[in-house]
């Protein structure tokens, strides 16, 4: 399917996908205007005041989107009963491209009013121009192209790094970018990308015509500038009030199920959402999609009531523990550390464990007669082997996994995961480690070694559960239960295929194999 | 009175003057001697150090800053036309701020503008990057006369210009004050020019005022920095050269 075929059959969606980035950029480059102007003309009064103020707001452009994100999750920031700063959502992603869009309206503003000649300044002062007089009938109108200037790099910049805030569950084009990444699909990424390119171009064409246009200020009568004025008042109030009516719109008593940004997660969220909501009735809220630690972050910030961890992942990412190979004991450390620090239940193990699969050809097992990795080990110095660029970098990745088993390939090759099952299948390697759980290891038929020297940490799937929702609806409990054990790795698999390789929604796969595991 | 920048240099050292109302007085003096200073003294762009400015009888420190400077026209060497604004837009500026009517406002733009020598026809409406230096010149002075203050104060206003032109407009000038009779302060470092335009001659080196007096005191003089001056005025004079 092409992009452009993908785009007119799902022109509802996307219409709305740009709707929403629309509105994160409108809004948040509002509030920045509504914050940037006043606080630049500030600093040409203030001086002493630039160095810091322009440092600080430089230094915030250098943080990582996903980083300021994981820093504005646990915030708690109230005023008059409105929460504007913290949790996920739009609230958050539109602070976080404020703080991005601030410094180069900042900078333009202070630079424009302090670039205006002296000579006519002193000549306004000598007149007898009050102050004010000075900077909104002499100084703001010499330094309108410059500021505008700032505006619209502030502008160009919001529209890029809204579709990060997707990962925080903000919505806008960046949904379809990270869909695509997971799911290795290039027309889902163009999707995202090429709308927001055009956005980007459109908005900032706009912009420099009205940059232009000021520039040539001749043309502007005095009539006409008081409406720009007006103009930029009224889009700073509009976002303000924009801001907190959405921050305002997102308490009620529903439970609210996470998930992080991939496939299997969002299956295993639709799981929580789909049987909880069935059983208990109660309203279910679902935001999925958070990238990187997000999805523990929303729920510690009380953001989310639960989502599906990986006991594994929970152990050295979150914990920061040493790795561990026991199941049943790092289960117990996760499940008590949570208790203690976080005030999280780890509820019932879905049944399977999502490792690293360590895979060879079906044609190879048999002919060689492999079952285990130390079966291959002796193979390794004729074999080139592929693997994803995290599986080389991490902790229990290859370092570690070819000390244990003394493996010497004749070529390591690094590539993205998702290739690595093809370049198996198609011979032009002959080792992969792959994720336990991939669809891809059916459909190309694989064959998974047993990691007989318990080298890789168990990462068992486990329901988290905020304690004090539970508290609030016990009955969660006992669906949870009956989610125990309901999933086996090949299941897994088979629901990652039918929602990756058959391109089928997970909501319509979960809901199939409920059907079929839990009839009412 | 005196005036001391905070790193303790002294800009003016006891000065001590009195201006009778519609005199010209010029100050004259060579770069860096205090002559700007002591007009910003006066329109209380500074504030002395010691002593006080009276304008008016009263102290400028009493004054209202706003009101004083509203009070007192004032022409600087860069003129400092507000280039988003046309030629009549930037006239009006003071009465605008003093809240005249707009028709009052273009009424007397259009005065101001013929009686510098300027077509308002042609002028009105453009703006300063469309004029001439010479042009500008006469539309800061226009400005400076917009809301007919007592007071003018004028900084080297026509330092800027080519020697025809501005030979040419000190003569208008030289009407233009008879005419309205205004008390004026100019400052300039051309002695000749102090000569066309002075009732009374301040002379002022490093920050002191070594002669005060009529035009023909500074001939007399024997004070050395008034010989210098007196020099030139003699060797423009014979050569025949307007600067």
């Amino acid at each position: 399917m092409n992009l452009i075929e993908f785009l007119l059959r799902n022109r509802a969606e996307v219409f709305e996908l740009i709707l929403e980035h629309l509105f994160l950029v409108f809004v948040s480059t509002g509030v920045a205007i509504a914050i940037g102007v006043p606080l630049g003309i500030l600093l040409t009064r203030k001086p002493a005041l630039s160095k810091p103020v322009l440092g600080v707001a430089n230094i915030m452009q250098t943080v990582p989107s996903l980083a300021l994100f994981g820093f504005l999750i646990p915030v708690n920031l109230f005023l008059f009963n409105v929460r504007i700063l913290g949790g996920i959502g739009a609230r958050t992603a539109i602070v976080a491209l404020v703080l991005y869009a601030l410094l180069p309206i900042i900078r333009n503003t202070y630079t424009g009013i302090s670039g205006v000649d002296p000579a006519i300044r002193e000549a306004g002062r000598g007149m007898g121009m009050t102050d004010r007089q000075l900077l909104f009938q002499v100084e703001l109108p010499l330094a309108l192209g410059v500021i505008i200037s700032g505006i619209r790099v502030a502008t160009v910049i919001c529209v890029g790094t809204a579709t990060i805030a997707a990962a925080i569950d903000a919505g806008g084009l960046g949904r379809y970018i990270f869909r695509g990444l997971r799911m290795n699909d290039n027309v889902l990424i163009l999707a995202g990308a090429v709308p927001a390119a055009l956005i980007a171009v459109g908005a900032d064409l706009l912009l420099g015509f009205f940059e232009r246009t000021i520039q040539t200020a001749e043309a502007v009568k005095a009539r006409s500038r008081k409406i720009l004025w007006a103009t930029g008042v009224a889009i700073g109030i509009l976002a303000i009030v924009g801001l907190i009516n959405f921050s305002s719109g997102t308490s009620s008593a529903r439970v609210a199920i996470g998930s992080k940004d991939f496939t299997e997660q969002v299956i295993l969220g639709e799981l929580l959402a789909q049987s909880i909501a069935d059983k208990t009735g109660l309203n279910v809220e679902r935001r999925f999609d958070l990238g990187g630690t997000l999805a523990h972050e929303a729920l510690v910030a009380g953001e989310i009531d639960a989502y599906v961890e990986y006991t594994g992942t929970a152990l050295l990412a979150i914990l920061k523990g040493q790795p561990a190979s026991d199941p049943a004991e790092v289960y117990r450390r996760v499940k008590s550390e949570y208790a203690r620090r976080f005030k999280v239940d780890w509820t019932e193990p879905l049944g399977f464990n999502n490792t690293f699969a360590v895979l060879v050809r079906s044609a190879d097992a048999k002919k060689l007669g492999l079952k285990t990795i130390s079966d291959a080990a002796k193979f390794s110095s004729q074999w080139r082997a592929g693997f994803g660029q995290d599986f080389i970098s991490r902790a229990d990745g290859y370092e570690g996994f070819a000390r244990a088993y003394g493996l010497r390939f004749k070529e390591v090759r690094e590539m993205d995961l998702s290739l690595t099952y093809r370049a198996l299948a198609n011979g032009q390697v002959d080792l992969i480690a792959g994720n336990s759980t991939d669809g891809l290891i059916t459909r190309y038929g694989l064959v998974e070694l047993q990691d007989d020297r318990h080298y890789f940490p168990p990462y068992d799937a486990v329901p988290v559960i905020r304690e004090t929702t539970l508290e609030k609806h016990p009955e969660i409990r006992a669906v949870l239960k009956q989610l125990g054990g309901i999933l086996t790795v090949e299941e897994m698999r088979q629901l990652n295929y039918a929602a990756d390789g058959e391109k089928r929604q997970p909501k319509d796969i979960v809901k199939e194999f409920l059907a079929k595991k839990l009839p009412q | 009175m005196s005036f001391r920048l905070s790193d303790g240099r002294t800009l003016l050292d006891d000065l001590n003057l009195e201006i009778p109302r519609g005199e010209t007085l010029v100050l004259l003096g060579r770069s860096g001697s205090g002559k700007t200073t002591t007009m910003k003294l006066i329109n209380r762009l500074l504030d002395p150090t010691d002593g006080e400015v009276d304008v008016e009888g009263k102290s400028t420190l009493s004054w209202d800053p706003i009101r004083l400077r509203r009070h007192i026209g004032y022409v600087i060497q860069e003129i400092g036309l507000f280039p988003h604004l046309t030629v009549e837009q930037n006239i009006g500026i003071v009465p605008r701020l003093e809240g005249w009517e707009a028709e009052k406002i273009a009424t007397r733009a259009c005065d101001l503008l013929t009686m510098v020598g300027l077509d308002p026809n042609r002028f009105a409406k453009r703006f300063p990057r469309e004029l001439s230096g010479g042009q500008r010149q006469r539309v800061g002075v226009a400005r400076a006369l917009a809301a007919d203050p007592p007071i003018i104060l004028l900084d080297e206003p026509f330092g800027a210009l080519d020697p025809i032109t501005r030979q040419e407009i000190q003569q208008e000038f030289r009407g233009l004050q008879q005419r309205l009779k205004k008390t004026m302060v100019f400052v300039t470092h051309d002695v000749r020019e102090a000569f066309v335009l002075a009732n009374r001659i301040g002379l002022i080196l490093d920050g002191k005022m070594v002669l005060l007096g009529p035009p023909s005191d500074l001939l007399s003089s024997t004070h050395p920095e008034a010989r210098a001056f007196a020099a030139c005025f003699f060797d423009t004079h014979s050569a025949g050269s307007a600067s």
